[in-house]
């Protein structure tokens, strides 16, 4: 049996990107919360200093503030967007799709589908969280989350007519294959706190938000 | 009783199926099996919980092939 190595083919291609491991992760968290301050502090400072020169300048120092809050908010929503479900196929399709995902994964995985649409999968980075656009890893002690956009190729005349639950297991199959390479492929959308990624979330996705910080919490407790 | 499948729009499709002591069967799944990487797919097999390798040839021993497309960033 011919096996094509540990690279992921896709990654393979994009040699101009720096292949993603922890050290790159924790660079990129930094980077990312160094431009959210870079946005946020002026806003604030300038806040500050409209009320110091004149006081009645509040609703523009409040506008100021406004910004301030705004703009992490809308990076954190960017970030939950990456597990948004989408279009749905025929019935038909869909159970055949969500069937055959069920066979790659555990019981508790197949139960939590059921109730929120993703899958989580445990790693050597971390923790996944799959969905059928996008993937959510929280990796490092503090659990941060890093939202990646990945999907099957648009450029596939068949890409746009799979089923949700084939869209999943394409990206878990290309995870498990090599998931550093998937990491570099995928398109970083957000990096943060969890908590922040936690409330953009939607209702029904924050079970698997926490189910996949509890498998991190639970790892990295082992490793002690 | 091996399969190759192909995940598509049905859901998947079971493209070829074989036992290895059947060797037209063996052929003929090996000749799917190349059309489909012409085609553009990658063929998957799972290497224990939680792995999976990507294979060029078709491994006549495993119970399960899987046919995935390319991905990409978003």
């Amino acid at each position: 049996m011919a096996t094509v190595g540990e690279v992921l083919p896709e990654a393979e291609a994009l040699t101009w990107r720096p292949r993603v491991d922890a050290a790159r992760l924790r660079q990129q968290g930094r980077l990312w919360t160094l431009s959210a301050a870079f946005h946020v502090l002026p806003f604030g400072v300038a806040a500050v200093l409209l009320m110091w020169v004149q006081p009645l300048a509040l609703p523009v120092a409040l506008a100021c503030l406004a910004h301030a809050w705004v703009i992490p908010e809308l990076y954190a929503q960017r970030g939950a967007n990456v597990l948004r479900p989408r279009a749905r196929a025929d019935d038909g399709a869909e159970q055949r799709s969500v069937g055959l995902l069920g066979d790659l994964v555990d019981h508790d995985a197949r139960e939590l589908h059921a109730r929120t649409g993703v899958v989580i999968e445990p790693s050597g980075l971390g923790a996944w969280i799959v969905g059928e656009a996008g993937a959510v890893l929280l990796h490092g002690r503090r659990g941060r989350a890093y939202c990646y956009c990945i999907k099957v190729d648009p450029r596939h005349p068949a890409a746009g007519e799979l089923p949700s639950g084939d869209r999943i297991a394409h990206l878990l199959l290309a995870l498990r294959g090599d998931e550093q390479g998937f990491a570099t492929v995928a398109n970083l959308s957000f990096a943060g706190a969890r908590w922040r990624l936690r409330r953009r979330l939607r209702q029904e996705l924050r079970p698997a938000l926490d189910a996949a910080a509890l498998r991190l919490d639970r790892a990295s407790t082992a490793t002690r | 009783m091996s399969r190759l499948i192909r995940m598509d729009h049905t859901g998947h499709s079971t493209v070829a199926a074989w036992t290895a002591d059947d060797p037209a069967a063996v052929d003929a799944a090996v000749e799917a099996f190349r059309a489909e990487l012409d085609r553009g797919y990658l063929a998957m097999i799972t290497a224990g919980p939680g792995q999976a390798e990507q294979v060029r040839e078709l491994p006549v021993d495993a119970d399960l092939v899987i046919l995935r497309l390319p991905i990409a960033g978003g």
